[in-house]
């Protein structure tokens, strides 16, 4: 593990955040430690991926869609069957648990596409807790069925009108509110973004979708391990579980896709390692979208979840030391394999996975048909229909 | 010595507490800001906190906010405000300490800020989201130029990181009354006397304190306990209602009260 004390990868990472909040962190590390090392807690989360979750998710082998894209076998790992249909619900429960642990009943949230609301707010249902989740406006237009799911969960949804009214603003106001209830509330983060001790946290609370891929692959390839396994990075949860079960394994290559939106030469799109600097947000340094001189710039993707202008510092730190390599791919592309998947395989993925498929579409002919490739098909696109019907009719119009 | 050492012995010699006032620096726009600044300095109020506007200001409440938003639509960036402090500095003495988030300074270079800002005039630089942990790379440009590291103290600081984190500040102590962010309250925290003797029993640093002052009565109640008393959305909000030197009239009247 590349995490020193002060929660620094390498030269990212670290806790830039006001002092107030300075204590609350320190504890919620402290606690943190000892939970991972108490195997009651363990046996705890252990039992909930498995009897709540729904834990181990398969690892499908796409074989219309290996067909059709002519290389690299495709194996995808379903975290869309998940309860609440992504891999969010994971990191969550995880969360959940030490947040009761240290004894505290309410937990806050901010969320892109919902998924991460929705995951949070399952966790405060089954733990008696409450819950308020802090959404972009703009997102709470765009991700709706997830809004109500999170009302009929009983959260209290926080509609933020500030900024672009999407993932970095709901980011911002959530810290925001955190600091003023820090007496007495876990702030859930979803990504692995945000101060120490968070980014480690919810790497290690997803962790698991890397670990059974890897099992599961040496069992269906007699002990091989891929050649190459993909995930979408926004602020980069499901791809540093991914990734982390895979970084010791340095034949197999790790490709964490960004969002290119209309692409990166336009300005309009979300890749803040491909298209970003080296920068301070929201608790970390990491890359993020900047102007030259330091003010935040809004990021652009067809995709809510990838919606973000910064990343998690890990990733950074991979993207530093060359360990995972980082491309971005376009709205475009991202709904091509939307619907490449939906009508070759019957499984309707979320916009955010689509851009970890449109990204192994472009390598499957280059790597050939001996290569295999284990991508992480993070979430289930149900929530994404309004956004995906709204672009089909735009483009009907158009034609 | 040091602009704001020299006024902090000042007002302690002659028995009076300071008044610190944040004005986001190019809000609504250069010009205006400059002007309502001009109006603060010259009608009471003893320490300028200049607020660098930054895009995404996770620590303050909607008035900074929105004053953020409007001065970086007026065009406002980090040099054009040490600009401005240059030509304050022509007309006024009172110590300037700029007020930021950390990745307008990463990102103009921490050594060429503290010289600049030195050059400018600027006498301290408090960074909201730039703990002490995280301050290393900071502090030895800021000392080497002359310029204070203004350290935050917040209700949830333990006795043993207010030791750690006042180890090597100097200027004064910035103390958060509330846990929240920026922006007007109507009450003072009623342990506040109690709060401010912990700060002392381990710095002899002066005190101001802020966040939630808006009135001068809140004035004379916190200026009771602290060293300096910090206004700032109370003050944006009444600049752009047209009535900042009567709402810096107030304040200051107030804290002269706390010790009469």
């Amino acid at each position: 593990m590349s995490m020193s004390d002060s929660g620094h990868f390498g030269i990212f990472g670290g806790r830039y955040v006001a002092e107030t909040l300075m204590p609350i962190l320190a504890d919620i590390e402290q606690a943190y430690a000892e939970a991972s090392q108490d195997p009651a807690f363990q046996q705890a989360f252990t039992q909930l991926l498995e009897t709540y979750v729904g834990r181990p998710s398969p690892l499908f082998f796409a074989q219309r869609l290996t067909e059709a894209w002519g290389g690299a076998k495709i194996y995808l790992k379903r975290e869309d069957l998940n309860h609440t249909g992504a891999h969010k619900i994971n990191n969550t429960l995880g969360q959940a648990l030490l947040a009761k642990r240290m004894g505290r009943r309410k937990l806050m949230a901010e969320t892109g596409a919902g998924q991460h609301g929705v995951a949070t707010a399952t966790a405060a249902a089954l733990f008696g807790m409450e819950c308020r989740v802090y959404m972009g406006a703009e997102d709470i237009i765009r991700q709706a069925p997830n809004v109500k799911r999170m009302e009929l969960l009983g959260a209290e949804i926080c509609s933020v009108e500030s900024g672009t009214r999407t993932l970095k603003d709901a980011m911002s106001e959530a810290l925001r509110a955190w600091v003023a209830e820090v007496e007495d509330t876990f702030y859930v983060i979803g990504s692995a973004a945000g101060p120490h001790p968070y980014p480690s946290m919810v790497r290690d609370f997803q962790r698991m979708v890397g670990d059974e891929s890897r099992r599961q692959y040496m069992a269906i390839s007699g002990g091989k391990l891929p050649d190459a396994v993909l995930a979408c990075v926004g602020g980069g949860s499901n791809a540093a579980g991914m990734f982390a079960a895979f970084e010791k394994d340095t034949d197999v290559e790790l490709i964490g896709v960004e969002a290119a939106g209309y692409g990166v030469g336009t300005g309009k799109h979300a890749a803040s390692i491909v298209g970003g600097q080296v920068g301070i947000l929201h608790g970390s340094k990491s890359y993020v979208l900047q102007s030259a001189e330091g003010q935040i710039q809004n990021a652009h993707s067809v995709s809510a979840g990838l919606d973000y202008p910064g990343v998690g510092p890990e990733h950074a730190h991979w993207a530093q030391t060359g360990r995972v390599a980082y491309h971005a791919v376009t709205d475009e592309e991202a709904l091509d394999a939307f619907f490449s998947l939906t009508r070759l395989e019957g499984i309707i993925p979320a916009l955010e996975s689509s851009h970890a498929l449109a990204e192994a579409q472009k390598l499957a002919k280059e790597y050939g048909s001996e290569a295999a490739f284990v991508i992480n098909l993070s979430g289930r696109g149900d929530k994404d229909m309004e956004t995906v019907l709204q672009i089909m009719k735009e483009k009907h119009e158009s034609d | 010595m040091n602009r704001i050492d020299a006024k902090m012995q000042a007002l302690r010699e002659a028995g009076r507490k300071g008044f610190v006032a944040f004005l986001t620096a190019g809000d609504p726009n250069i010009d205006q800001s400059e002007a309502d600044i001009r109006a603060a300095l010259d009608h009471g109020v003893d320490i300028l906190e200049l607020g660098v506007p930054f895009s995404d200001p996770t620590a303050d409440g909607p008035v900074i906010q929105a004053a953020s938003l409007r001065a970086l639509e007026g065009g406002m960036t980090l040099p054009k405000v040490l600009d401005l402090v240059r030509r304050l500095r022509k007309d006024y003495d009172q110590p300037i300490v700029l007020f930021g988030y950390v990745n307008l300074f990463f990102r103009y270079g921490y050594e060429q800020l503290a010289r600049d800002a030195a050059d400018a005039g600027v006498d301290g630089i408090l960074v909201v989201d730039l703990p002490y942990e995280e301050s290393g790379e900071m502090a030895d440009p800021l000392r080497e130029n002359g310029l204070h590291r203004i350290p935050l103290a917040a209700p949830t600081t333990s006795q043993a990181r207010l030791r750690m984190i006042l180890s090597d500040a100097g200027g004064f102590v910035y103390y958060i009354m509330v846990t929240g962010v920026t922006g007007a309250r109507q009450f003072v925290r009623a342990d506040l006397g109690e709060r401010l003797t912990a700060v002392r029993s381990v710095t002899n640093l002066p005190i101001a304190v802020g966040f939630g002052v808006s009135s001068g009565e809140q004035a004379t109640t916190v200026a009771t306990s602290a060293d300096a008393v910090v206004v700032g959305s109370a003050l944006i909000t009444a600049a752009r209602e047209g009535r900042l030197t009567e709402c810096v009239q107030e304040i200051r009247s107030g804290i002269d009260k706390a010790v009469l």
